[in-house]
């Protein structure tokens, strides 16, 4: 795995520079049963394609963003801050 | 007998005017400035360069090129060093490899006399398997006798270094012989970025050794010219993503390119026959090299045998080199008649039609038999050309080196005409010029074509009627006409036909493993290891598809191929590790921790005094009277803005906003899953401003999640990252406040009615403006002084000189054992729960005041714990962390923390136990090694259990 990111702030840097979060996860609620808590915090979708992710970069200014990458390819068509993205776009 | 050089040849590589001596095995070698290992060695007539991998049979480097694992030796030390391309020094310790007691007189050979039928593959596990309780020595043998090299001692310092380097450019251009210089001069001309690699020490690849170097060394002026930049005796390694790195002696350049174009040409394939691993058995581009670059007698009486043109152009030019020829064995039938007469006036004799079907040699090779054969690769027939040589020059296929390709993701296709694979379609953004794209003979047009498809890709100009007419005769040239050989040649005697010299794989091992049902290429590689050596199949890839095309009645296309892993070339494990990066972060206060004695130890990233030589007098200083901790690797953050109460309330298991100004909570922090990740102490220092402390090691993690939630949420706090502008020191004994009293200005009181226990004040001390916490973690009167690093000297100074003694980590963590403070991440894992830790008392539910994992934990909530975490007490120096508790015979739980304390006289620690066993004087086994020991469950601090000694 070695491809490039573009960090919002810092432009186009290898992928060695930042941290991963993973894929979007779901909000936990208090109405959740327990299988719905286990699924919220245990399962992932593991997308085998195009997925939207948070990355932060880690070894330059410390900003979180959603990347949208295939996971299959590592090719990343778009990144954004959090702020900038839609709000239904980080969950 | 074979050795000596030859008159001097025009493009060689040797200073006749410098010799030199080297040591292989230990006996003196006279070399020549500029000779590799192999070609000095060939020069004195030695052939044999080691001991194969299974057999322990004679080998010797039959590319000269390092593309065989034949010629692996060890150099200084070194394993494993590929003698092709290891040039000699004055004094060279070179050591051969898999032989003992010697390369000459090796024991292990008996393998390969009473071997062969007896050891097919997969003997190893079939044969040892039982009985089981054997295997242990069984191992132990037949890992000493198989293997390559011996992996080296390790030492305490590196003596040399290895550096990473990071190379972005428009094109990256693998390979520099005529097409890959043609490539990058078309490109870099046209205007782009270009780097060109080549693992020689001089680009030019075939054409150094075909006679045109003159042409290589205009090329690759012109190349320089163009602006290409040159990186020499540098190997591509793989294709990972769009990155290839490439190792170039201690440096690994990681080069990212826009475009790719791989010109890596193509390995001439080894035959295979009995007896065909014979020292004096070469590929023709092998025993070129070392003709050309070393001027090395190869032989007195040279056979090629071919299976096209190339092996005519190889054997006139042994010819004009001075190695008297005998006999040119041509699969084919017919020839270019200008080369055949060619060889004819050279006086060789030309044996179309047949092929090498065994070579016969006692150590080295003496004499080949060439036949026509039959379409099952046996001798047919009745004529036999028996030859008595001493050098064989294998012109087989040429198999384009396409392993990078297929990393990249191109599939290999086969081409029926040339019997072997070519890269099929290529990735966006990758190229193929010369041999490699199959293109022999079309090096110019190739690369030029390549060169210019780069150029379009950058969106740069190119002359696009040339461009047009370099395609048309591209595709218009005449293919090579060349046959296709067997999966093995031979006349129908007994003899090992090896297909993978590197390990000892036989043809019939091939059809052996097919036979037994491993018929797919996958398979077949994984069970006979053919083309898993050192040298990833690249002279026995092709070899391996025919023996099992063979052996299963298909057709090589059929069967496809595989791809080689990364390293495509071998390299060294210390260049890939790069330059040794272990920084260590320092307080400030360091240099005084030097001067007074202190051990250091790692604490993380940190180098902290472990002690200053008696721990116990450092813990009995701060239980009688005064002792210094120099805490600065504590995490600290100062969170401030209109949403600083909404982040630390929706983090802690309590509520924060609700402090008074000034006062002191401790903070525990859980993940989703209810698990505890950091503690530390949060002060709210104002309204919408908080002073928080981690765990020393903990602060990026938790700096890490704070601007997660806060960037999710879309909240407005900044977080300050002040663990290294601050330091800390804390001062703790029954002395600590007369001590401070004399070094405080009067803006700070230290009165206990006005600083109380669990509050925070800012003040100065000693001149130096701090934050005052008093807290308790070691359980006596404490300040935790946090102040500007830069004046944290000043302050230490001032406390060690009024009387408090230096007090070391391991200090600190017996005195908290004795009032049981649990650590998080030594004392808890990603398992802990603040119920199963002891910790239950730090959180707080709230409906109005949901925090990051509080619905799990409100889950986990009144169900059974699994373990608990425990303080104990135990007799004498007690156990090491992480013995075991046991329980009934069966492990339960295990110790955390251990230390004997000086004044208790006896040993506290936490342990992990069984939920069932927590009593407070429940006395509980552990097992320590071979030592079992009984310890009682401690539920109350041994140590001033009601803390009354911190809130003093």
């Amino acid at each position: 795995m070695s491809f490039l990111l573009t960090c919002p702030h810092c432009g186009s840097r290898p992928v060695g520079e930042f941290a991963y979060r993973g894929e979007l996860t779901p909000v936990i609620s208090d109405e959740m049963d327990h299988a719905a808590l286990h699924r919220a915090i245990h399962l992932r979708r593991n997308v085998a394609g195009p997925q939207r992710e948070w990355w932060m970069h880690r070894a330059g200014c410390q900003a979180w963003f959603v990347a949208d990458r295939d996971t299959t390819t590592n090719v990343v068509s778009s990144t954004a801050l959090a702020s900038e993205a839609a709000p239904e776009a980080t969950r | 007998m074979s050795g000596g050089r030859l008159n001097p040849r025009p493009a060689e590589r040797i200073d006749r005017a410098r010799p030199l001596t080297f040591r292989f095995d230990g006996r003196e070698v006279p070399a020549l400035e500029g000779d590799t290992i192999t070609s000095a060695l060939a020069a004195q007539g030695r052939l044999t360069i080691s001991r194969s991998f299974k057999y322990h049979r004679r080998r010797g480097d039959i590319t000269a090129a390092g593309n065989d694992g034949g010629g692996l030796v060890t150099v200084e030390g070194r394993p494993s060093v590929r003698a092709a391309l290891e040039p000699v020094r004055e004094g060279l310790d070179v050591r051969s490899q898999n032989a003992w007691p010697s390369l000459e007189r090796d024991a292990m050979r008996i393998v390969d006399l009473v071997g062969g039928p007896f050891t097919p593959p997969g003997f190893y596990y079939k044969t040892f398997r039982r009985p089981r309780r054997l295997w242990p020595l069984y191992e132990r043998v037949l890992r000493r006798a198989s293997g390559l090299g011996r992996v080296p001692e390790p030492r305490d310092e590196r003596t040399y270094r290895t550096e990473h380097r990071y190379v972005r450019c428009d094109v990256l251009v693998i390979g520099g012989g005529e097409a890959g210089l043609y490539a990058a001069i078309r490109a870099a001309s046209g205007g782009a970025d270009v780097v060109l690699v080549d693992d020689d020490v001089e680009p030019g690849g075939h054409l150094l050794v075909n006679g045109r170097h003159g042409d290589a060394r205009r090329l690759t002026e012109e190349a320089r010219a163009a602006g290409v930049q040159l990186l020499t005796g540098a190997a591509a390694l793989g294709f990972f993503d769009g990155l290839v790195p490439v190792a170039q002696g201690s440096t690994l350049h990681m080069i990212r390119a826009a475009q790719y174009v791989a010109a890596t040409g193509g390995i001439e394939q080894p035959f295979v026959f009995p007896g065909n691993d014979l020292p004096g058995i070469m590929t023709s581009s092998g025993a070129r090299r070392l003709v050309e670059l070393q001027a090395v007698a190869l032989g007195s009486r040279a056979v090629v045998t071919t299976i096209g043109d190339h092996g005519f152009e190889a054997a006139l030019a042994l010819h004009a080199a001075g190695i008297p020829v005998a006999a040119i064995s041509d699969l084919r039938t017919e020839a270019n008649p200008d080369l055949v007469r060619q060889v004819a006036e050279a006086g060789i004799a030309y044996l179309p039609g047949t092929t090498i079907v065994r070579a016969r040699g006692r150590g080295a090779l003496s004499q080949v038999v060439a036949a026509p054969i039959d379409a099952d690769g046996r001798a047919s027939g009745s004529t036999r050309h028996v030859l008595d040589c001493d050098l064989l020059a294998m012109s087989g296929s040429i198999m384009p080196a396409t392993s990078l390709l297929l990393q990249s993701g191109a599939t290999g296709v086969f081409d029926t005409t040339s019997g072997r694979f070519l890269p099929g379609e290529l990735p966006a953004g990758v190229h193929a010029a010369g041999i490699v794209a199959g293109h022999d003979g079309a090096s110019v047009l190739s690369g030029s074509s390549a060169g210019d498809a780069v150029l379009t890709a950058l969106g740069l100009e190119v002359d696009e009627a040339r461009r047009a007419d370099e395609a048309r005769r591209l595709a218009d040239r005449a293919p090579r006409v060349v046959a296709v050989p067997p999966a093995v040649a031979h006349d129908g005697r007994r003899g090992k036909a090896f297909v993978d010299l590197d390990e000892d794989v036989t043809a019939k091992d091939v059809a052996y493993a097919a036979a037994e049902g491993f018929d797919g290429i996958q398979l077949s590689k994984r069970y006979t290891t053919v083309t898993m050596g050192p040298s990833q199949g690249r002279t026995s890839h092709l070899g391996s598809i025919r023996a099992l095309a063979a052996a299963t009645g298909r057709d090589a296309a059929e069967i496809g191929m595989t791809t080689a892993r990364p390293p495509w070339t071998p390299v060294e494990l210390g260049v890939l590790a790069g330059r040794p990066h272990a920084p260590a972060r320092r307080s400030t206060l360091d240099g005084r921790h030097r001067t007074a004695g202190g051990v250091e130890t790692w604490v993380g990233d940190w180098r902290r005094p472990e002690s200053y030589g008696d721990i116990a007098a450092e813990v009995l200083a701060v239980r009688q009277r005064i002792g210094a901790i120099d805490v600065s690797t504590l995490g600290k953050l100062l969170v401030r803005g209109p949403d600083a109460d909404a982040l630390l309330d929706a983090h802690y298991t309590r509520r924060m906003s609700d402090a008074p100004i000034g006062r002191l909570r401790y903070g525990l922090m859980t993940d989703d899953r209810g698990r505890i990740v950091d503690d530390g102490t949060v002060c709210r220092t104002g309204d919408g401003e908080y002073y928080v402390t981690t765990t020393s090691g903990g602060v990026a993690g938790v700096l890490r999640r704070l601007t997660w939630w806060r960037e999710d949420l879309g909240l407005d706090v900044r977080i300050t990252d002040l663990t290294a502008t601050l330091g800390a020191i804390t001062v703790a004994g029954p002395e600590a406040r007369e001590l401070l009293s004399g070094l405080a200005d009067t803006d700070l009181e230290l009165d206990g009615e006005v600083f109380p226990h669990l509050t925070a004040r800012h003040g100065s001390v000693a001149g130096v403006p701090c934050l005052a916490m008093r807290v308790g973690f070691v359980g006596e009167l404490a300040y935790e002084l946090h102040l500007p690093s830069e004046h944290a000297v000043r302050v230490w100074d001032a406390v060690t000189a009024a009387g408090a003694r230096p007090v070391g980590i391991e200090a600190q963590r017996t005195l908290r054992l004795e009032k049981l403070h649990p650590i998080v991440g030594q004392d808890t894992d990603a398992e802990s729960t603040p119920a199963s830790a002891g910790l239950g008392w730090a959180v707080k539910f709230e409906d109005d005041r949901p925090f990051v994992g509080s619905v799990a934990l409100r889950h986990l909530d009144g169900q059974p714990l699994r373990e608990r975490l425990v303080g104990f007490r135990c007799p004498g120096d007690g156990p090491s962390e992480g013995a075991v508790v046991v329980s009934g015979g069966r492990a339960v739980g295990r110790v955390t923390s251990s230390r004997p304390s000086p004044q208790l006289g006896e040993c506290v620690g936490l342990a992990w136990v069984a939920p069932d066993a927590i009593e407070d004087g429940t006395p509980f086994e552990i097992r320590d090694g071979g030592r079992s020991l009984t310890a009682t469950v401690a539920r109350k601090a041994p140590y001033d259990p009601d803390g009354a000694r911190a809130a003093a």
